[in-house]
């Protein structure tokens, strides 16, 4: 049976990782080589970084970071920065990285996810999508609006309507991030993933808002295939943090769904 | 020394990482002529993308003359993964797409509907046969990423079956030729394992396996 996917993303800025409230107020955790290896021995699904200072300085995600953190992790990576063209992806797709993730450059120029859905099959494009709760109005029916660049800006598109573009458009996974969630530890916006999880075929990961088991376990309940943890794994500022072993725990012995044991990550080569 | 063939869309480096972090010794060859340097004894496949784009890569570099001479007719060990798998059988419906054809039968799509394709994620796999490859292999989860899947002609040649909607075959192997469904490379410690055992199977017994 296929299990429920537990993913940790971080952000790196200059080989580091640094951890945001609501886009905002970095503070270092560590360095991401090391970050992605102690997370791969503790059983990690796969693993998620956005370099986060890379489409502000419009450059290519850091390279040697991706080869760093490729090199000592045998688990899905996914990196999200500064994707502009199909070079870009091919560049950090041959330094080891599985996946790309696009985001504002996604709505910035779609027929990018249309281009590396070609050249790389839909399996290497993941369309990350920040959403905003407000109204629901004529133009934003389901009461979520798309945002870009670090939640600044909103662009007047509805997330659901975003959400099935981007499988046509050709992505392979599609994550629901949560603006008004993230950082807050309070759980995912648990309405906005399960409408796109209905409204498309291919797999969505929850994203934003993760600070115990239980939230993590909801967004599987709602139809996520996948869900992104953060800061209850490291966190300073959480007064509890999580290993992937007490996640997984909490959603076989609590909740009855299927992991991968991370017994099977610990055993020896 | 394990020859990772590169091609365009293939992911080489990843399992490069995955075979140098496990001390064995491999090297990148993009084109035959890299591979001929006497020191490649055995082939590893990578697959990432479609079939048409991984068959037609395949034959303008001249891989697929080469390789039936030095894995079908010499025996050199042979690890296909992913669409790696898939391009050893006569036919893959993604793009209708005729491939190598060394084994019988033929790949598929998914049902469109209930299932959320691709099947990506990990999942279990239970061995099906004695060969020397899966000897040992437990159960265990594999991380997949796959729409199009095989259907071995023959029974025999699937080595391990994997559940998604329908049971399939995740790995396969008769002889000198395996190949795995899922990334070997990116399944944790179990994948390491399997990578291993290719590294070190002994061609002589693949070839009694498949005399026997």
């Amino acid at each position: 049976m296929l299990t429920t996917r537990v993913i940790a993303c971080f952000d790196v800025k200059g080989g580091r990782v640094t951890k945001a409230r609501r886009f905002q107020d970095n503070v270092d955790v560590g360095d991401a080589a090391e970050v992605a290896r102690l997370l791969y021995a503790d059983g990690i699904d796969e693993v998620v970084f956005y370099d986060i200072t890379a489409s502000p300085q419009r450059r290519r995600a850091d390279l040697d970071t991706v080869r760093a953190v490729a090199e000592n992790i045998f688990v899905p990576l996914t990196v999200g920065g500064g994707v502009r063209n199909l070079e870009d992806m091919h560049a950090v797709l041959a330094a080891g990285a599985e996946k790309i993730s696009i985001d504002s450059m996604a709505v910035r120029n779609p027929a990018l996810v249309t281009a590396g859905s070609r050249e790389f099959g839909r399996q290497c494009m993941v369309l990350s999508m920040q959403v905003k709760r407000g109204e629901r109005t004529a133009t934003i029916p389901s009461g979520y609006e798309v945002a870009i660049d670090g939640a600044r800006v909103l662009t007047g598109m509805d997330a659901l309507d975003w959400g099935r573009r981007g499988e046509e458009l050709g992505a392979g996974e599609i994550v629901v991030n949560s603006i008004d969630q993230d950082g807050t530890h309070a759980g995912y916006d648990l309405e906005i993933t399960a409408a796109v999880a209905d409204a498309v075929g291919v797999p969505v990961i929850a994203s934003g808002g993760a600070g115990t088991p239980e939230h993590v376990a909801r967004a599987f309940t709602a139809g996520a295939s996948a869900a992104i943890v953060s800061s209850m794994l490291y966190s300073p500022r959480l007064e509890q943090n999580y290993t992937v072993h007490d996640i997984k725990q909490a959603l076989h012995d609590g909740f009855g769904l299927p992991v991968r044991p991370t017994a099977e990550a610990a055993s020896p080569r | 020394m394990i020859g990772v063939i590169n091609y365009r869309t293939g992911n080489a480096q990843s399992v490069l990482f995955a075979l140098h972090h496990l001390e064995l010794d491999a090297r990148l060859v993009a084109t035959p002529e890299e591979a001929d340097g006497g020191d490649v004894d055995r082939f590893l496949l990578p697959g990432v993308g479609a079939a048409d784009v991984t068959m037609a890569s395949l034959a303008e570099r001249g891989w697929v003359d080469h390789l039936d001479v030095r894995v079908r007719q010499q025996g050199a060990p042979f690890l296909g993964v992913c669409v790696g798998l898939q391009v050893l059988f006569e036919h893959s419906a993604e793009a209708n797409t005729p491939c190598l054809g060394w084994l019988p039968g033929m790949v598929v799509r998914f049902p469109r509907g209930r299932l959320r394709v691709p099947h990506m994620g990990w999942n279990a796999v239970t061995r099906r046969s004695t060969h020397p490859f899966v000897r040992g292999l437990g159960p265990a989860h594999f991380y997949f990423v796959n729409s199009y899947y095989a259907i071995p002609a023959e029974d025999a040649d699937v080595a391990g079956v994997t559940e998604y909607g329908v049971e399939f075959a995740s790995v396969v192997a008769r002889g000198n030729l395996m190949a795995t469904q899922f990334h070997v490379e990116k399944s944790g410690p179990a994948g390491l394992a399997l990578l291993s055992r290719f590294a070190r199977l002994d061609p002589a017994e693949l070839v009694d396996e498949m005399v026997g």
